[in-house]
């Protein structure tokens, strides 16, 4: 089978944009794509579209009525906080398997300004402060004291989490917010579930991310092979059974099954990598993925912390991009804006926050219910 | 005849929170004979195992271990906050969430591993169609009421 490549990758800067329709904001990223591939989108044999909030009303479609009506086959989905990583994920999977030597996967979300993000209708009265709260915040700080509980993680600790995140955004100009946020004002921001406060959850924004995916014939033809990212391995997974995740979403089994099969399908394990952009939906949630992506042993995550070896300039940069506690959390491009980050890393293209050398870089998100998807990417060969 | 639904008592929160006719609230799991696994609310297949056939309704302890937690500040509009949203393994098997209440919203009072006990009580909200629940909660153990 072919190997599969990025040819071309964009995103918006995250942020707000009232004035823009869905298929606007996507037509602009996959345009945004298609240039970065010197292709048009007469050259697209298949379009791959994510939106959670609107992929039941056809945004693939949308896009193409936006950007080019060429009549091609188009798959709209929506996959939690994975469906990014899935709509790509079904384009690489059909490049793959040769069905199509050149797609475009699309991710798009307008979230600004949707409040808190989580619980579901219930028939009768709500459950929500009579039995715990299904709030995204609270659920993922629920999975942050089940490692304090286990390891002594600390507040602290937690909080250290956001104040790198945003340090890294104040080099990246497509994030929602570039400022440096201390430790004292991390942790002495609005309590929203403890341990996690209000800087300490991802940003609901307006966001698209498009990628050109190709086959490696394609690449050739096209003299792209100086600039196109290899996909070393694509994963998507869901969770096994576990005892306790009728009532607490177990994120890390989820997460540990798709790494493991991401290092069988790429060839590589976790101390190749030279950088990381991960789900951090909630600063708790980074601390559990850095034992879950084995980038430490398990219960050394507190100690990674305190040596900052994720951020950029130690060991193993974990979201240089400023992930989604700064950089912003449009939910369907989220699992795109990732690969676009580590692709711009691994072409030396990252300007201040460039991870110097950057060969190896994985994606990894994961959306409640529960699914997670990875990539692992390789720089261009030349 | 018209005053049917009072009569009949307040309805369960959730299906898996039983109130039998003249007996004591208690809450239903379902396990499976083949694998032992533990599920909250009716099922026919297992889905540890994918075994068909082979729930067996059990009632769950009113006991348990709090597992994890976290305090809620902010929470869906017109929710009174704070609490404290907690995970609790049962004795015996089975997993809940559900607040932590008898103990202050505050982490230097809540001891993951401490033990609790389920109770039961009437919700604090009604229906549109003003009919009234029955919810449960957690509480520190051996609190002697």
């Amino acid at each position: 089978m072919s190997d599969v490549y990025i040819g071309g990758i964009d995103m918006l800067a995250f942020g707000k944009y009232p004035e823009r329709s869905v298929e606007s904001l996507g037509g602009e990223a996959a345009l945004g794509a298609l240039d970065d591939a010197g292709l048009s989108i007469r050259d697209v044999q298949a379009l791959y579209a994510g939106s959670l909030m609107q992929a039941s009303a056809n945004p693939g479609q949308r896009i193409l009525k936006e950007i080019g009506q060429t009549g091609i086959p188009v798959v709209n989905c929506a996959n939690a906080c994975a469906t990014g990583a899935t709509a790509f994920r079904e384009g690489w999977t059909a490049v793959k398997a040769g069905l199509y030597d050149a797609v475009l996967a699309v991710g798009v979300e307008k979230l600004a300004g949707a409040g808190m993000l989580g619980g579901g209708g219930s028939k009768g009265i709500s459950s929500e402060g009579l039995l715990g709260s299904d709030s995204m915040p609270c659920v993922f700080a629920e999975a942050g004291m089940e490692h304090a509980r286990q390891y002594g993680t600390t507040f602290e600790q937690f909080a250290m989490i956001s104040v790198k995140n945003h340090h890294h955004s104040t080099m990246n100009p497509k994030a929602r917010y570039r400022m440096e946020t201390p430790l004292e004002e991390v942790m002495n921001a609005e309590m929203i579930s403890y341990p996690n406060t209000k800087l300490m959850c991802s940003v609901n924004v307006d966001g698209a991310a498009a990628a050109v995916i190709l086959s490696e014939k394609k690449v050739k033809e096209l003299g792209l092979s100086s600039r196109a990212v290899k996909v070393r391995a694509s994963v998507l997974m869901t969770d096994p059974y576990t005892p306790r995740d009728q009532v607490m979403p177990d994120v890390n089994t989820c997460t540990r099954n798709a790494a493991s099969a991401a290092w069988e399908m790429a060839g590589v394990g976790p101390t190749d990598l030279d950088l990381v952009e991960l789900h951090d939906c909630f600063a708790t949630a980074e601390v559990l993925h850095y034992e879950n992506l084995g980038l430490c042993a398990d219960g050394d995550a507190p100690k990674l912390i305190d040596d900052r070896d994720t951020w950029l300039g130690g060991r193993i940069p974990v979201n240089v991009s400023g992930g989604l506690l700064s950089k912003g959390h449009p939910i369907g491009a989220t699992g795109i804006a990732n690969l676009y980050e580590v692709s711009t890393h691994l072409r030396g293209d990252a300007g201040e926050r460039q991870v110097e050398g950057a060969r190896l870089g994985l994606t990894h998100v994961i959306g409640l219910g529960t699914c997670c998807g990875i990539h692992v990417l390789e720089a261009p060969s030349s | 005849m018209s005053d049917d639904a009072a009569a009949a008592g307040p309805l369960p929160i959730v299906p898996y929170l039983k109130l039998p006719e003249g007996g004591d609230p208690y809450l239903e799991g379902h396990r499976c004979a083949a694998c032992g696994a533990y599920f909250l609310g009716q099922r026919d297949v297992c889905g540890a195992c994918g075994a068909r056939g082979r729930m067996e309704a059990v009632e769950l302890s009113r006991n348990g271990e709090l597992h994890a937690y976290s305090i809620t500040h902010r929470s869906f509009p017109g929710i009174e906050v704070p609490f404290v949203s907690a995970i609790v393994d049962l004795d015996g098997g089975g997993t809940i969430k559900t607040n932590l209440i008898g103990i202050d919203p505050d982490p230097e009072k809540i001891s993951m591993g401490m033990k609790v006990e389920v109770v039961f009580q009437i919700a604090p909200r009604k229906d549109r169609e003003g009919n009234e629940y029955m919810t449960f909660a957690v509480q520190p153990a051996n609190r002697g009421d």
